[in-house]
């Protein structure tokens, strides 16, 4: 058995293959299907700290190879996670990260501190990069000194791992990652979504009701895995890598590109299982390489 | 685990008209309990063009045999393609999805209404209702005869009405100008409905205004189909819900129609 943990801040997770949030619901909905227990960290959907009925249908669009969604982060707030999700789903037997958004730094802080109390939860996972939503959100992440305040105000009452999500709207992602490292960021993940925008030529309207979304699935994957390669050389915090990941082999090339571990998005709605599948593909591709654990190929990145 | 995604065998795949299809499937495995109104998410072969997975109401199950039936209508790409499916081809399917319609008491009297490829979880209805066929009365709306899928073994599950907005099968215009609407319309004890948007709003007005019970089943875009995604939402009194969780049939009542 070859030995697939890593490690991100203090916490050790059991492999490197995670489920993306907004893309595995708060896992129940995953356990429909199997024992999600075997992933390495579930990344719930967008919370914020109050009740968010997102946006207008349509929200979804396909285009060639991905899709664009514009949900807006509908959620049903801070408590009712707290009440009513939370004691369902924290005995699961992996790490339960919550995805942490916020219209303003307050926000984000009085988010930060409820779901601090909450034993089971032991990272969350700072969104500063949702596309979909007019105040807050990716706003905070496409400049360097709104990411280290947001970061930092944050670090100040959470000692547990801090991740940090970053959009890739931006002209240099490497530049913010160093800023949010820099303020204390146990880890970045990255890519959120790219903003971008379909119309139906016929009816002459947008797709989506809000017109401009974030468009994820294969599309984005070479762009995001430059990314990943960018900031892996930037920063000394491990780096989750995100984006158009569909098979193992796109997680190697990730992990290969410096990312400490990878999460799984849009692949879950054309199979469930991807994620499984990833997991099994890695330790067959370590076993083929003659690797003894995962850390190998993590360690044998690409030295260029 | 109460869903799975296996290979299903296309065992038949059959032209009903110019652009429905009825499409059969082996399962690999014994199927679950599947109900009118629950639906399949269907992986077309990968293309760049169509990406996500297509969902599509079940037709009928056959639990001796294993198999699944379809009623796909061409509309798009996705659905071009599926016509096309070869027997002996396998096609990846997401089930079961979504909650199926109320189950009608023996006693009540029920108008069965179907519109385009909403007709496939309707007749599913007619033909697993409880509900003994002098109590049923089915509806089937289309453009012109020759989009009208051949239904004719509906008969034995109730009296079998039709409407095209061409008139060249049974009465002329939209289901809800059908005689049975301004004459025996009271006499139903519930209405169920599968269609185009415009059809289901319209039949939901009528019920809404005579008081009927009416549960409509709707065709959202859906990107995952099981619940993770929030892009298939429908306002409801209860804020927005998830057509493939929640849904794909609703209450008109709970809807903000
Ligand atoms: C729960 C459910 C059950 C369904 N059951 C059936 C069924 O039994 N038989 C059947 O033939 N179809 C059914 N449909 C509809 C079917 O899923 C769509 O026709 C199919 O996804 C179209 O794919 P396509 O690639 O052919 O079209 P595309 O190329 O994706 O689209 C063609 C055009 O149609 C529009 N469009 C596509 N899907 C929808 C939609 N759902 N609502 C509004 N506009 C849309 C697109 O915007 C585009 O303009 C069902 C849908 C749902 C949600
Ligand atoms: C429908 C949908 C909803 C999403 N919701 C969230 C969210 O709530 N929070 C977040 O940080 N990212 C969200 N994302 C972004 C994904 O987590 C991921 O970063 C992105 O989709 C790129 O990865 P992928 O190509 O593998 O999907 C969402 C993506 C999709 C497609
Ligand atoms: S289609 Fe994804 S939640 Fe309904």
């Amino acid at each position: 058995m070859v030995d697939l943990k890593v490690k991100i801040g203090n916490l050790e997770f059991k492999n490197p293959v995670m489920a993306a949030s907004g893309t595995c619901g708060f896992a129940e909905e995953l356990a429909d299907f199997y024992d999600v227990s075997e992933l390495g960290a579930i990344f719930l959907k967008g919370t914020t700290l109050r009740n968010r009925a997102g946006n207008d249908y349509p929200r979804m669009a396909e285009t060639p190879s991905g899709m664009l969604n514009a949900v807006g982060l509908q959620n049903k707030g801070a408590d009712y996670f707290i009440e009513t999700i939370y004691p369902r789903i924290k005995d699961i037997d992996t790490h339960l990260i919550v995805n942490v958004n916020g219209s303003t730094i307050d926000e984000y802080i009085e988010l930060t501190e409820k779901i601090n109390e909450l034993g089971k939860i032991p990272a969350i996972e700072l969104n500063i990069s949702c596309p979909n939503v007019k105040e807050g959100g990716m706003a905070f992440g496409i400049s360097c000194p709104s990411a280290e305040a947001v970061v930092r105000e944050v670090r100040k009452v959470y000692d547990k791992t801090l991740i940090v999500k970053l959009s890739p709207n931006v002209t240099d992602i490497a530049e913010i990652a160093r800023a949010v490292e820099g303020q204390g960021a146990d880890s970045v993940s990255l890519v959120n979504t790219f903003l971008g925008m379909a119309i139906d030529s016929e009816k002459r309207t947008p797709l989506l009701s809000t017109i401009t979304g974030g468009l994820s699935g294969p599309a984005i994957k070479p762009i995001a895995l430059r990314m990943v390669w960018q900031v892996a050389r930037a920063v000394k915090i491990p780096v989750i890598g995100i984006g158009g990941i569909m098979n193992t082999q796109d997680a190697i090339e990730f992990m290969l590109a410096g990312a400490t571990a990878i999460q799984v998005g849009t692949a879950i709605f054309k199979d469930p299982f991807t994620p499984l599948k990833i997991i099994q593909g890695i330790q067959e591709y370590l076993n083929r390489h003659g690797f003894d654990s995962v850390s190998g190929i993590i360690i044998n990145k690409l030295q260029m | 685990m109460k869903k799975a995604v296996n290979d299903f065998l296309v065992i038949e795949n059959r032209a009903l008209n110019a652009t429905n299809y009825l499409i059969r499937l082996l399962s690999p495995e014994p199927l679950p309990a599947i109900y009118p109104g629950q639906f399949v998410n269907v992986g077309i072969n990968d293309s760049s063009e169509v990406f996500l997975r297509r969902p599509f109401s079940i037709f009928e199950v056959d639990y001796e045999n294993n198999t699944l039936g379809l009623v796909v209508k061409i509309l798009g790409k996705g659905s071009k393609k599926l016509s096309e499916a070869a027997t002996g081809s396998s096609i990846s399917l997401i089930y079961p999805l979504g909650k199926g319609f109320s189950q009608p008491a023996r006693a009540d009297k029920i108008l069965l209404i179907g519109g385009g490829s909403g007709v496939a979880p309707i007749l599913f209805l007619a033909k697993t209702a409880n509900t003994p066929a002098e109590n049923v009365n089915i509806l089937i709306g289309a453009k012109s005869a020759g989009d009208h899928i051949g239904i004719e073994d509906y008969r034995q599950y109730g009296a079998t009405h039709f409407t095209t907005e061409d008139g060249s099968l049974g009465v002329k215009g939209f289901v809800t100008q059908h005689p049975l609407f301004a004459e025996e319309i009271t006499g139903f004890d519930k209405i169920y409905a599968c269609g185009p948007d415009p059809m289901m709003r319209a039949v939901a007005k009528m019920a809404q205004e005579k008081g009927i019970f009416c549960e409509v089943s709707l065709e959202n875009l859906m990107a995952c189909g099981f619940g993770v995604c929030l892009c298939c939402i429908e306002p409801t009194v209860k804020g927005n819900l998830c057509v493939c969780t929640d849904g794909p049939v609703f209450n008109i009542n709970s809807l903000k129609w």
